[in-house]
Formats: structure tokens, sequence, C-alpha cells
């Protein structure tokens, strides 16, 4: 399927080189803010709650801040991996190259995901150093952050080509991916809802995914595991299905 | 010898219902410079853009070296180098890391040595190491060519190269045109300046309205089109053609103060002795007598003019 694979790695390179430039930005800032979410939710408040589902409290958030970050990252890296090309016009050279719509998506995808798995190894090993941490499914964790942050990226990648202007590249990680990471259980487990809210809340995709995150570390979660995994890997076919129709209709690329 | 490019009954109506392109039926020779030629939104760039698969052709067929754009578009595309009209670059990157990596996006080896020639060929290698937002629009061109040349491409398409560009890129940028159509490279460019497809072309296609009008070897065309006219500085006025020249096809000029003389410069006789003569006959004196050919210009405005 792969015919070029020397354009993935270009494209998967100059991606990477772009992060590298600023390091600050993409490094730093995230680890930054999710240290103060520590201080702020860890320490200050969670000293107040003393545990979660037999998980003390600072613990029982690592999982849910880095599927926050994750998610936010892997969307703000692919949008912007995408659309900037788009934006300044350099997308001719991608479209007039001799590769394939999958190798395209290969390099810019595989990029934006590669820095968030890095962004959110680096955020444990952070939290490690608040909290002691012990991750009891290592396999499923690593699992469950390769799979996040792809399907992820994947749909930043459908924003990235969606969107006609900066201020919708904004758009739906500001009013659809925040609200959702937030009332998906990032800083509680949603049995402590109210019961009506606890049903509303399964309507809400992050659930799964912060569910599923967090029973590869502790062993305890919201919903059962298998269901965490299929709904997972159904948002990534669904986003998937949408890239590849995007590219046979050409939708905003080709006219 | 089968055409480079071989292009059918193309044509592109934009989702707008703008239609760009109504039926093309083109053929590009192997390693011909072709100039196309046309007004602004005649349809040059959505034709090179087809080819090149940035758009979607509406009905039609083209073949790259005998491989369907669509079907085969590796094969297709691998052929084909790009310097689009717009200066559309990256601008964090450096000019090295940009060339290098179009080569790459072409499927092709890394290959330092091309990659520093290409440079040195169009003056950048001083400027490999810089940023290309640090760059003027001129160096910035050159950039775009080095991206296309990145990856030896055997047919190279030039959209408006010159647009804005100053005399010393003009000059270098010709030199390497001519330096890969002698290693046997097809060319085809668009340009606004029709002296330049006058020196450089081989052939010469006229686009009008998205529709080709004509397809010509530049030779033939000069020669088909090329009138030429002889004009003579008179001593004195003149009201009109006098009665004895009225056979010729003269026409009065500055007021009557010189006389236009239309030829035909490959006709077997011109018929400028016998007016020369006629005029001694008739009395009329000139101090001073010039002859200019139409230029390409001349033909081109004088085809556009036509269609519409």
């Amino acid at each position: 399927m792969i015919g070029n694979l020397r354009a993935v790695r270009a494209i998967y390179v100059f991606e990477m080189a772009r992060a590298g430039r600023t390091l600050l930005q993409s490094l730093v800032s995230p680890v930054l803010s999710t240290s103060l979410y520590f201080v702020v939710f860890g320490a200050a408040i969670g000293s107040r709650i003393t545990e979660i589902d037999g998980v003390p409290y600072g613990a029982f958030i690592v999982p849910g801040l880095i599927m926050l970050l994750l998610l936010t990252q892997s969307v703000a890296n692919a949008s912007f991996g995408i659309y900037f090309p788009r934006f300044t016009g350099t997308i001719y050279e991608i479209l007039s190259a001799p590769v394939s719509y999958g190798e395209i998506v290969l390099g810019y995808v595989g990029a934006a995901a590669t820095k968030s798995i890095i962004l959110g190894l680096v955020v444990l090993a952070t939290s490690a150093l608040f909290v002691p941490l012990h991750v009891a499914h290592p396999v499923w964790m690593l699992a469950f952050l390769v799979l996040t942050a792809v399907t992820f990226s994947l749909l930043g990648f459908i924003i990235g080509i969606w969107a006609d202007g900066f201020e919708k590249l904004q758009l739906v990680p500001l009013l659809v991916i925040t609200p959702l990471t937030f009332l998906g259980g990032t800083f509680y487990s949603i049995g402590v809802l109210p019961p009506p809210w606890q049903t509303i809340a399964l309507f809400n995709p992050v659930v799964y995914l912060i569910s599923g995150f967090r029973w590869s570390f502790f062993g305890t979660a919201d919903v059962h595991i298998g269901v965490s995994l299929a709904m997972t890997l159904l948002f990534l076919g669904l986003c998937l299905v949408t890239v590849a129709w995007m590219f046979r209709t050409g939708y905003r690329l080709k006219a | 010898m089968s055409p480079v490019i071989s292009i059918k009954g193309l044509s592109k109506t934009y989702a707008s219902g703008f239609q760009a392109l109504k039926t093309i039926d083109l053929d590009i020779r192997r390693g011909e410079i072709f100039a196309l030629l046309g007004p602004n939104g005649a349809g040059k760039t959505t034709l090179i853009s087809i080819v090149c698969g940035i758009v979607r052709a509406s009905t039609g067929t083209v073949t790259v070296d005998g491989h369907d754009i669509v079907s085969d578009y590796r094969a297709a595309r691998a052929l084909i180098g790009l310097v689009p009209q717009e200066l559309t670059t990256d601008a964090f990157e450096s000019v090295w890391d940009t060339v290098s990596f179009s080569r790459g996006l072409f499927g092709k080896p890394k290959n330092p040595a091309h990659i520093e020639k290409v440079l040195r060929d169009l003056s950048l290698w001083e400027k490999r190491d810089s940023r290309i937002m640090t760059l003027s629009g001129g160096m910035k061109r050159r950039v775009l060519i080095a991206k296309a040349l990145s990856h030896e491409p055997r047919i190279l398409f030039l959209d408006e190269p010159t647009a804005g560009v100053d005399v010393e890129l003009r000059k270098d940028m010709w030199e390497v045109v001519r330096a890969l159509r002698a290693s046997g490279v097809t060319i085809i460019l668009t340009t606004h300046y029709i002296e330049e497809a006058e020196q450089m072309a081989d052939r010469i296609g006229v686009i009008n309205r998205g529709e080709i009008v004509l397809v010509e070897d530049k030779a033939t065309l000069m020669q088909k089109l090329g009138r030429k006219q002889l004009t003579l500085q008179l001593n004195g006025r003149l009201d009109a053609v006098p009665p004895p020249l009225a056979g010729y096809a003269l026409a009065l000029a500055d007021d009557g103060a010189a006389l236009v003389y239309d030829y035909d410069s490959q006709g077997e006789r011109t018929g400028i002795t016998g007016l020369l003569q006629d005029l001694a006959r008739a009395g009329i004196e000139f101090h001073d007598l010039h002859t200019t050919q139409s230029s390409l210009e001349d033909i081109f405005v004088d085809l556009v003019r036509q269609a519409r």
C-alpha cells in the first residue's frame, strides 16, 4: 500500500522539525500547565479529598490529566500541521507529488501522534515527581496512549482540512474537546455524579477514553475496559472513514 | 516520436459553475520548450494544475509519458516539476531543508550533490542556511524553482516564472532553462512577457477563454502572421494617397507626413521596387525610411481580439 516511503518520511521529519523549532511551546508549556493542575487540584484541593475508588486523589487525576493533554495536543498539532500549508499555499507541492492519500495521512498524523505520545510520557514522568504512581497494566496503558493519540490526531487532521480560517481551527478544540474532557471525568469518577448526570455522561465519548486509561493504571474503572476499547476503536474507525471520504471527494483540497 | 504529454478532451467546470476550460486537446512534444500564452483568466493555470494533479478535470484524459494522471498518478507525477505562479513558500524552514524536503516528497533518495548543484545554479548556495522568510521575493522565486528541480523532473512547468522578477534572475533562469532543455527536459511555460516566448519557445500555444486558439511552431507562426511595414518619411505633406499609387496597400500617417506600406515579407514579390519607382515617377520625395515586423505580441493581441 505504501509506495513512496520517502515521502512519508519527508513529511514526518518536516513536521517533527516544526515541533523541534518551537520546543518551548511544544513541550514546556504543556508540562507547565499540567504541573499547575497538580498543584491546584492535587495538592491544594486534593488534600481535602481522601480517596476515589481506593486511589489517592493526587494519583487518581494523573490519567485524566494525561488524556486531557493528549486530546488537546493531538488535535492542535495535527490540525495546524495540515491547515498551515493550505493557508500558505504550499499544499500545492503535496498535491502534485507522487504520494497517495494514505501516505499523506501517515506522515502528518504519524508526526502529530508521536508528538503527543512523547508529551504524554513526559507528563507521566513529571507526575511521578508529585505523587507515588504505580501502573497496573503498562502494556494496556501504552496501547490506550497510542490509540488515543492516533485517533485524535486523525480528528485534528479532519479539522485542519475542514477549517477555512484560524478561528475555526480553534473552535472545535475550544468548544468541543475541552468541555468534553473536563466533563469526561478528568478530575472525578463519574460515579460521584448524581444519577441522571451519570447516564448523560455515558454519551460523552471522552468518558470511555479516560476510564479505560485509568483502568490501565489502577485496575478500576467507571465502565468496563472492553467497552472503553470498543468505543475508542469505533471513534478511530469513524475518523478513518471521514478522512477517506474527504480525500475521495477532494473536499477543500482539490477543486 | 510520441508526445510526452497528451491532453484529450479536457474540460473543467468549477463548483461555482465557472467553466475555466472548454474542450482542450493538446500534445506536448518531448524535449521542446512550449510557451502557453493567454490573457489573465484564460485557463493557463487551471490547465497546468490539472496536469500536475492539483485540480481535478471535469472530463477528458491526460497522459504523461504514457501514464494516465489519474490511474497511474505516481509514475506521471514523479516526472513533473512545478514552479507555481504564486510565491508559496514555507517561512521558517531553511532553504536547504525545504529543497531537500521536495526531493524526498517525490520519492527520490537523498543526493546532497544534486541539491548543491541546483542551489549553485540558482545562486542560492550562499543562502542555503537562511530561513525562507528572510529572503527577498526574487530569492523566494529561486527557491521555488530549486524545489521543482530537486527531484530531477523530466518535464518542468513554469507558471508565469518571470512575473515580478528582476533582470538578473530572469537571465539566470533562462540559462537554467536552456541547460535543462539541452539535457532533454521538456519545458512548458506560461508568460506575459511575450518577447520571452519569442526568444525561448520552440512552439507557442495561445489559450483564450478556456480554449486553445492556436498551436504553432514559433517560426511558422512568425512567418505566417509576420507582416512587415515600410514607413517613408516624406519631405512634404500629402492630403491623400496619390491616384497613381492606388494599387499599393498604402496608408497615410503623421498627418500626411509619412506613407506606410504593408507587405508580406515572406511573399515572392514584396512590391517594394515597384513602389519606389512609382513614387519617384509621381514626384514624391522622402528623407527617411524604416521597416518594422509585427511582433508576437501583435499577433497575440490580434488573436485574442478576434476571439471576442
